[in-house]
């Protein structure tokens, strides 16, 4: 009503304080696009190692004048540490899509992350994937490098298209890693408290 | 009560230091030489990468945590800290998992890859890098609850009560 009388209208209510200008800040992210780049990240890295497997045949004795031959198949079931590699992936992404189908809308608006039980859960999942991506490193590490003094030789020179894929699919689990450790900072910021301390 | 906090967070991290230099200790005296067949076997934590990262991690971690002690508590660097406990936490759990992995190898081997167990020629080895394995978990959950606690103290999500 004064408006339309011609006042001008109050000045500008007090400004926000620093921490919420943060917060808008960081709301302005998207966190829809962390959500769905780790989702997408963990699924890949899942994806690509559930389905990594090489064999090559090799000849083992000659007989006569007949070749003997032998293939040799390599899973990633062969290695414990990618066993739970892809386990932990697949959890990560299962609950990845899980969030993002659950509260589509509210992740639209941006509200996801003041929740504290998906600040929680963010946390366990990606503790979860830190752990599976460190066992499935040093076990490609050993796979490419070998271990002279306990007597291991290297696989990768053998089965070298199996190491590269492991390789990228150990890439994209890192990345998501990095990205559950991004929504995780915004729900540390989206739920600190506000008034003054 | 601040006065409380600040003693259960000193307490916590002394005692957090203490285990993360145990652990790297442990790890680092482990040494054993046998020979098998006239060959001379010998194992020590640094032929293997990922035992050389557990012991940097642990020695960082517990200089760290004797550092972050003396950081005034309320303070803009203390909001820091929190997210540098955060960082610590996730290195220590790798150095864990790596460790880990390595071990299983080391114990049950890998027939698919042509790789022997180990522990059967160097079983006080084997033991000794168990020993170390065990008292870095339990670092790690040390550390678990410092993280735990600085986040109920600095920023409590859950009960608004500070």
């Amino acid at each position: 009503m004064d408006l339309e009388h011609g006042k001008k209208p109050s000045a500008q209510p007090s400004e926000p304080c620093a921490a919420q200008q943060v917060e808008k800040k960081l709301v302005g992210l998207r966190p829809i696009l962390l959500r769905a780049s780790a989702l997408s990240a963990t699924t890949v890295a899942a994806v690509v190692m559930g389905l990594n497997r090489q064999s090559y045949t090799a000849v083992v004795a000659i007989v006569g004048t007949r070749n003997l031959t032998q293939t040799f198949t390599t899973k990633f079931k062969d290695m414990p540490a990618f066993v739970y590699f892809v386990i932990a992936n697949a959890i990560a992404s299962l609950y990845n899509l899980a969030v993002v189908l659950v509260m589509r809308r509210r992740l639209v608006q941006g509200r996801v992350q003041h929740l504290v039980l998906v600040h929680m859960t963010d946390m366990v999942i990606m503790v979860l994937l830190a752990t599976g991506a460190a066992a499935a490193a040093s076990m490609a590490e050993l796979g490419k490098n070998g271990n002279l003094h306990a007597h291991w030789n290297p696989v990768c020179n053998k089965f070298g298209s199996f190491c590269t894929r492991g390789g990228v699919s150990l890439v994209s689990s890192f990345l998501g890693v990095a990205l559950m450790l991004a929504l995780n900072l915004l729900s540390a910021a989206a739920n600190a408290p506000r008034a003054g301390r | 009560m601040a006065k409380v906090h600040r003693l259960i967070s000193v307490v916590l991290r002394l005692a957090a230091a203490a285990a993360a230099a145990a652990a790297a200790i442990i790890m680092v005296t482990s040494h054993e030489a046998t020979s098998l067949f006239g060959l001379e076997l010998e194992a020590k934590y640094s032929h293997i990468p990922s035992f050389i990262f557990f012991v940097v991690a642990y020695a960082v971690a517990c200089a760290y945590s004797l550092l972050v002690i003396f950081v005034p508590p309320g303070s803009a660097a203390s909001r820091l800290v929190v997210m540098t406990d955060v960082l610590m936490g996730m290195v220590l759990t790798g150095a864990v998992a790596a460790t880990g992995a390595i071990a299983e190898v080391g114990r049950n081997g890998n027939s698919h890859a042509g790789w022997l167990p180990i522990c059967e020629q160097v079983h006080d080895y084997c033991n000794h890098v168990m020993g170390a394995f065990i008292a870095g978990f339990v670092a790690l959950i040390l550390y678990f609850l410092i993280i735990m606690y600085s986040l109920h103290v600095v920023a409590d999500p859950m009960c608004p009560c500070h």
